[in-house]
């Protein structure tokens, strides 16, 4: 589990130490109820199909990861070894939960899934990713997008 | 995390993140969060388990609905099911071949090539059920991955189908490859699926041929007297507390 009190000292102190951006605003975008949403999925696992170039340390860019793209053509070059792969390994959704999604939409639960996902390398500080939001805002509004969810590794 | 959700929304996407490390949400006060009390890697909780990751994907977009903001960071109350650790008892169903803890390279990359087949059997298996798998990031075929690994431990740069990755970069891709290629080929064993993280890297990294001539590449690395090999080889990157060696 991930409460910082249960993992081992110096993966504790690695992340109580880590930097973290402090904001001065707080932005708050409202949209139309969950069964009307379009959502795509934004990770950072470091993810990418198979064919695409591998993440590079201290990157801030992202891939792009399309809808049709099928689980095996999915890797994930992320650069830390410091947490769990196994379960990305047996099943994507664990870390990119798009067969979810698409229940969900299925269901009527949300609106529709993204036709572009994306996905960033979070051994990268938020900072270096912040110069390429704006374009991918831009991309996200393309696709009719109304919802993100930011998925974490 | 926190960080993309601010600029995201900043620029007019509404977002929802999920969170495996409460402090740096608390911190950076992304507009909605839901955090889970799982395992680094696994912010849906549990593979091939669908209703448990639906739930939580759920639970994180119901957070869109909110109306009281700006800042919203809700617990998830549902803990994962628990994995197998060391103190279970686990060990690996296979005979490896046996490894002396410090021995002569020659018979440290024997047994790594004679391991690597071994578990060719099982990984090709998971390969076969799963309809997937995540080795090959690296860019190298599957029967490439050892060599790269033993020439680099006998002190010569090996030779790769492109420039396009820096070795550097590519030494710890084909790491990565040979990790997940026994993971893959662990987890489809017999009640292997829930083997826990921190004991799969133990046995990887105490146990097996292969994590012995990563430890033996790491600490090479710190004797090359080439720049570019010592570079290449002191690279390789281990988990932070297995770092020191078998």
């Amino acid at each position: 589990m991930a409460r910082l009190q249960d993992l081992p000292e110096g993966m504790r102190s690695y992340l109580t130490d880590l930097p973290c951006p402090v904001f001065a605003t707080q932005p708050w975008v409202r949209g139309p109820s969950l069964r009307d949403r379009k959502v795509a999925i934004i990770s950072t696992a470091g993810l990418h199909r198979r064919t695409d170039r591998p993440f590079a340390s201290g990157a801030g860019d992202y891939r792009i990861i399309p809808g049709d793209t099928a689980r095996g053509d999915l890797v994930m070059t992320h650069l830390s070894q410091n947490f769990d792969r196994t379960g990305f390994q047996q099943d994507w959704n664990v870390a990119f939960p798009l067969d979810r999604l698409r229940e969900l939409a299925a269901e009527g639960k949300i609106g529709g899934v993204a036709d572009y996902h994306y996905s960033f390398m979070g051994a990268t500080g938020p900072e270096q990713m912040q110069a390429v939001t704006g374009e991918l805002a831009r991309l996200l509004h393309g696709d009719a997008v109304d919802a993100v969810l930011l998925v974490p590794i | 995390m926190g960080g993309l959700a601010h600029y995201l929304e900043h620029a007019g996407i509404p977002t929802t993140s999920i969170s495996l490390i409460r402090e740096h949400s608390e911190r950076m006060r992304p507009p909605r969060t839901l955090w889970v009390p799982f395992e680094l890697g696994r912010p849906l909780g549990v593979p091939n388990d669908a209703a448990f990751q639906r739930a939580v994907v759920l639970a994180a977009l119901q957070l869109l609905e909110v109306e009281d903001g700006p800042v919203v960071l809700q617990d998830y109350a549902v803990e994962a099911p628990a994995v197998i650790t060391s103190a279970d008892g686990w060990a690996c169903p296979l005979n490896l071949p046996p490894v002396e803890a410090a021995g002569e390279i020659g018979p440290l990359t024997t047994a790594f090539q004679q391991e690597m087949q071994q578990m060719r059997s099982w990984y090709d298996l998971a390969v076969s059920r799963r309809g997937s798998t995540t080795v090959g990031a690296s860019g190298l075929h599957i029967e490439a991955l050892a060599d790269f690994i033993c020439t680099l431990l006998a002190g010569r740069i090996p030779q790769v189908p492109t420039a396009e990755i820096p070795l550097v970069r590519r030494v710890n891709l084909v790491a990565d490859d040979i990790r997940a290629l026994y993971a893959e080929a662990l987890t489809a064993q017999p009640g292997q699926d829930v083997v826990g993280a921190d004991q799969l890297a133990d046995w990887f990294y105490t146990e097996t041929a292969a994590g012995r001539v990563f430890h033996a590449l790491r600490a090479a690395g710190s004797n090359r007297e080439d720049a570019e090999l010592q570079a290449i080889t002191g690279s390789l990157a281990v988990p932070a507390r297995l770092a020191s060696g078998a």
